[in-house]
């Protein structure tokens, strides 16, 4: 590893291992209580005793990101594992073979992709019912289409490459071909295409809350803060940063590893 | 806020009030800052552009085709109907110069007024009128599938014209049911017989004409010359349209907006420098509304018990800075003749009392219960998360279901399969508007609520020609409602208005409007 | 010749599949439009009238033939929510979309390439650091977020701009364009970075080349073997990244739109979904479907430009 690739791992593990600690430190205690509500603290500025201050119903916002960031982390991280795992395998495949399987693959994947989320996700709950696993198949689902466009697209590069050509040449499989020679070789961006899912899995959930299907309120989760603190941006700043940071810490901090790794 | 306001989306803004010769008084404790004593002749500045901010888009210009009450706030301003309702929540003849009623309630006559002229310069006849009530009520059989039929209108049996002896024309509304409160619903717009463009640019005979409409960003209307009635005084207003009130607020602090009807307390306290800052009432009963058959909630204790468990101040320090009215049964507080202000108290916040009923039910660990919330409105979701909070004290463990509102009304309020839900419910100015949806077979009775004595004294105070012995019985009406714990009724919230310092006028009504023919700017 | 008409099947099979899927959705999720625009307290029998009138009691099959067939006709039906064609309802929105999205596409092209090329030149393990560190931070801020800073300090702290306070194109295209800078500032940003890297990465990488060092040694000047060769090559990753992203922009950012208030195809797309206004989304979707699908068969074409290796 080189030298500014330790730093930047370094700063990464900080990053994620303050984050980690942030919300296993939840599990255990809150400084209070998330869901009490306290008319004399709305809006109260962060100070000693609230650290990132109050919300609109005077619940310490601290002890509120400290819970949703569990829950945020739980749904971000398997919806995207879902989209990424399934959606490398599909794209893999189709971009390996081309041909009619990736011609139909490809269009499906292009139906799904002009597919609005939230009137997947209203499908979804009609046919399965609200929860929170539940929502993170359907998300997953949801993200299945760009992790496979991703996929396709570098295995259709990595194919013609001439280290691919050598492994058919000494008899490697099809198979041994896209998942033991060509895999390791799109990690790169597969990765970074795992950060941007992270992203764009913690905002799905914050819309799909608006929407009525995510996580049920009181319960939090920093996406719906965030989307909860838009309307009180000029009165309480602090709704809107706590959770946003939080979110942007940990992506930075996971994306900081990913670099540093390749 | 504005998204509560929204709630009335579903309901049909005819404005009623009852029984104009009675000279009710219906006026809310804060109208009177607007309305004490008219404003001296020599402060009104005539003539002058303002802007006012709402927060839905329009979803028809059609007057007898909207449904969004952002909509309707607006289009009173172009629409005059029949009669009128005024800021006391009287009724007076507008398009009709007067009318008679027969003894039973049956026979409606209206004396059309004369020299009335649209928008468009042509002459409002008898036959405007009896062709937009015909619309309205359906006797036209219906050829626009989309235009609202008023439900109180279908005892309708004919309209005709006619003429009185000294040759003016006549409107006769025959009903096949009396129906003593009928004047109410009939504000709707009284539009043209011959001109078929409503939706695209609306035609009516109000103090303000259309303009113009651009989607989603705003409506601009100019003062109509040849109005009947007492002019407006501003030339021109344009409906600025944003989407919600926090943006909205943004430009009140920019000052690039003259009124805002729908602020949050806390955005207010920001605004008092360059604005007056005026309240009223919403007009809509909020509750937790209980569905009265499922278990245990067909059980009249663990519904008061669940009312005991409520501290309703407590609600609306947490959701609206302690602003809006408590009430303690199923109809707005600013309905002052019938609204029966005893039942605020029969349910004082009262852990002890609650618990006890809930041993007595045999639930002394409380039981679990599901609160059905349509997500779009903030304002019932914050509600929502406090009573949670407060039903947890009694051992009642309240988990919050947010639906959308399409799933709502389809299987809230139609299909009726909920155990609690938070609603604001608005209604015509009608008291049996307000109340019907309690008798048991109503079709707006989605709680499920059955008590044949209420059955019984609501047909008779509908039909009740006694004035006096009418309020009685709705305030008999209202006590059942309580005492039976029907619903856990909540409050009728507060509407607060941002009206510009240069302005005066802003005028509250018992309905849900925006009259900016009242609107002036003060001289300097 | 062969390869366009297989395109253009593909085009039309995937609109099918999207009109398809969309009805079947609306079949499945409860609520009932006709109910959504006559109010809470319609009769069941205006309900009844009004879906009769738009042929939502008819089945499934002939709901969807005659739409299909209708859309044939150019006729994209009337919407529920706003009774008046759906045509006229798009019309509206679809230029805000349109405009934030040309300018934030605009502000991604004049901010990426030359970023791009110039920290291409960074050696210094130091100095990589900090770009790693800087670069990845951007990238790292959902458009949410990025939206609510944009707004919390240009907007509300520096007062550049009124948040909320969006001006129609058709009264004011200056003053319009002036407020949508900021929202697409807020989409361009994050994508910025990710192009930044995808430029810079690509462009190293060449550099190590062999022909690189053979161009030099002939004597060619530095830029031209960056914009002859170098470029060209880097760009494969860069093209697929860029046809994606200006797929998505154009098909209007839900969530941008809906912090910066606008009144674009995203929120208009989310309002008609909670009103079940059936034809105004349909026709949102095959909007998307269609913008998607070209700007991937551009895509495919300009991969065949740019590396012979790629057989499409």
């Amino acid at each position: 590893m080189s030298k500014e690739k330790k730093t930047t791992f370094i700063i990464g593990l900080v990053l994620v291992g303050f984050v980690l600690l942030f919300v296993l430190a939840g599990f255990i205690h809150t400084p209070y209580n998330p869901n009490t509500m306290a008319a004399s603290l709305k809006f109260a500025k962060p100070s000693l005793s609230h650290p990132f201050g109050c919300d609109n119903m005077g619940r310490d916002v601290l002890s509120r990101v400290m819970k949703g960031a569990s829950t945020t982390f739980i749904i971000g991280m398997s919806t995207v594992l879902i989209g990424l795992v399934i959606g490398t395998i599909i794209g893999s495949i189709t971009g390996y073979f081309g041909g009619i399987v990736d011609e139909i693959l490809m269009r499906l994947n292009d139906t799904l992709a002009s597919f609005p989320s939230i009137l997947m996700a209203l499908v979804f709950v009609a046919l399965f019912g609200t929860g929170k696993y539940k929502i993170i198949i359907a998300l997953g689902v949801i993200f299945i289409p760009s992790f496979a466009r991703i996929a396709r697209s570098e295995y259709i590069v990595q194919k013609n490459l001439d280290y691919v050509s050598n492994a058919r040449l000494i008899g490697a499989s099809n198979f041994r071909n896209i998942f033991v020679h060509i895999l390791p070789n799109t990690r790169k961006i597969m990765l970074s295409s795992f950060t941007i899912g992270f992203n764009n899995a913690v905002l799905a959930e914050a819309g799909m809350s608006y929407m009525a299907l995510g996580v049920q309120p009181p319960t939090a989760s920093l996406g719906r803060m965030l989307a909860e603190s838009q309307v009180y941006l000029f009165r309480a700043p602090w709704m809107a940063l706590a959770p946003g940071l939080t979110i942007v810490i940990t992506v930075l901090g996971v994306s900081l590893i990913g670099n540093s790794l390749k | 806020m504005k998204k509560k306001l929204a709630v009335l989306m579903a309901c049909i803004l005819v404005v009623s009030a009852i029984f104009a010769s009675c000279g009710k008084k219906n006026d809310q404790n804060a109208t009177t800052k607007a309305n004490s004593g008219a404003a001296p002749e020599n402060e009104i500045q005539q003539g002058g552009e303002i802007v006012v901010g709402v927060t839905n888009d329009i979803d028809n210009l059609d007057p007898h085709k909207y449904t969004a009450a952002g909509t309707g706030e607006i289009l009173f301003n172009m629409f005059d109907g029949l009669v009128k309702v005024t800021p006391d929540g009287d009724l007076v003849p507008a398009i009709a110069e007067s009318y008679t009623v027969n003894e039973d309630g049956t026979v409606y006559t209206f004396v059309i007024r004369q020299g009335v002229k649209f928008h468009n310069g042509t002459e409002l006849n008898a036959d405007d009128v009896v062709y937009s009530v015909k619309r309205v009520s359906g006797l036209d059989g219906s050829p626009d599938a989309s235009v609202k039929h008023e439900s109180a209108l279908s005892t309708l049996t004919s309209v005709e014209k006619g003429t009185t002896e000294d040759g003016k024309e006549t409107v006769t509304l025959t009903l096949s049911a009396p129906n003593t409160e009928l004047l109410g619903y009939l504000t709707f717009a009284i539009i043209p017989d011959d001109y078929t463009k409503q939706s695209e640019s609306p035609v009516g005979a109000g103090p303000f004409k259309f303009v113009s409409y651009t989607e989603a960003s705003s409506v601009v209307m100019e003062k109509f010359a040849d109005y009947y009635g007492t002019p407006a005084y501003l030339d021109k207003v344009t409906f600025k349209i944003t989407s919600d009130t926090d943006a909205a607020f943004t430009q009140l602090l920019a000052g690039t907006i003259d009124v805002f009807p729908y602020l949050t307390a806390d955005q207010a306290d920001q605004l008092t420098e360059n604005y007056n800052i005026e309240v009223g009432n919403m007009n809509l009963v909020q509750a937790l509304f209980l569905n009265n058959t499922v278990k245990p909630l067909d059980d009249i204790r663990i519904r008061q018990a669940i009312c005991y468990a409520i501290d309703r101040q407590g609600v609306l320090d947490m959701v609206a800075a302690g602003k809006g009215t408590v009430i303690g049964t199923g109809m707005f507080a600013g309905f002052e003749k019938y609204y029966n202000a005893d039942t605020v108290n029969t349910y004082a916040k009262d852990v002890a009392k609650a618990k006890q009923l809930l041993s007595d039910a045999g639930y002394p660990d409380g039981f679990d219960i599901t609160i059905t919330v349509p997500s779009n409105y903030q304002f019932h979701v914050d509600t929502a998360q406090v009573l949670v909070e407060q039903l947890k004290e009694v051992g009642i463990n309240a988990t919050i279901s947010l639906v959308e509102w399409a799933t709502w009304l389809d299987e809230v309020y139609k299909g009726r399969n909920f155990e609690t839900t938070i609603i604001g419910l608005d209604a015509d100015l009608a008291p049996s508007d307000v109340l019907k949806r309690y008798a048991s077979t109503a079709s707006g009775n989605f709680i499920n609520y059955n008590n044949s004595e209420y059955d019984t004294l609501f047909a008779s105070a509908v039909a009740e020609t006694d004035d006096n012995k009418k309020v009685e019985d709705y305030k008999k009406l209202q006590e059942i409602l309580t005492n039976d714990a029907a619903s856990a009724y909540i409050q009728d919230p507060s509407l607060i208005v941002a009206v510009s310092k240069k302005l005066s006028g802003y005028t509250f009504y018992p309905v849900y409007v925006q009259d900016m023919s009242r609107v002036y700017f003060v001289k300097q | 010749m062969k390869f366009y008409v297989k395109k253009i099947c593909t085009l039309f099979l995937t609109l099918f599949l999207v009109m398809f899927l969309a009805f079947t959705a609306f079949r499945i999720i409860p609520g009932n439009s006709a109910q959504i625009a006559l109010g809470l307290d319609a009769s069941d029998e205006d309900v009844a009238a009004l879906m009769h009138e738009r042929g939502l009691d008819k089945p499934f099959l002939e709901s969807f033939v005659s739409y299909v067939g209708g859309l044939l006709h150019g006729d994209a039906g009337i919407s529920m929510h706003y009774d008046k064609p759906v045509m006229e309802v798009i019309k509206g929105r679809l230029p805000v979309t349109l405009l934030t999205a040309f300018l934030a596409i605009f502000l991604i092209i004049i901010m990426a390439f030359p970023i791009g090329i110039l920290t291409s030149a960074i050696k210094h393990p130091a100095g990589e650091t900090v770009f790693t560190l800087f670069n990845q931070s951007f990238m790292a801020v959902p458009s949410f977020f990025m939206g609510i800073i944009i707004t919390l300090i240009f907007g509300l702290i520096l007062k550049f701009f009124s948040p909320g306070g969006y001006i129609p194109y058709n009264e004011d295209l200056r003053g319009c364009m002036k407020y949508l800078f900021w929202p697409a500032l807020a989409i361009a940003l994050p994508k910025t970075a990710m192009l930044v890297r995808l430029i810079r990465t690509g462009i190293q990488k060449e550099l190590t080349k062999d022909y690189v060092r053979t161009a030099k040694s002939k004597g060619n000047n530095m830029f031209r073997i960056l914009v002859l060769h170098v470029m060209k090559n880097a760009m494969i990753p860069v093209i697929t990244f860029f046809g994606m992203m200006i797929a998505e922009v154009l098909a209007g950012s839900i969530v941008v739109e809906k912090v910066f208030s606008l009144p674009g195809l995203g929120t208009l797309l989310v309002s008609e979904i909670g009103a079940r206004d059936y034809p105004v989304v349909q026709a949102i979707m095959l909007y998307i479907a269609f913008t998607v699908i070209i700007i991937n068969f551009i895509v495919d074409l300009t991969y065949k430009r740019f590396d012979k290796r790629v057989n499409v």
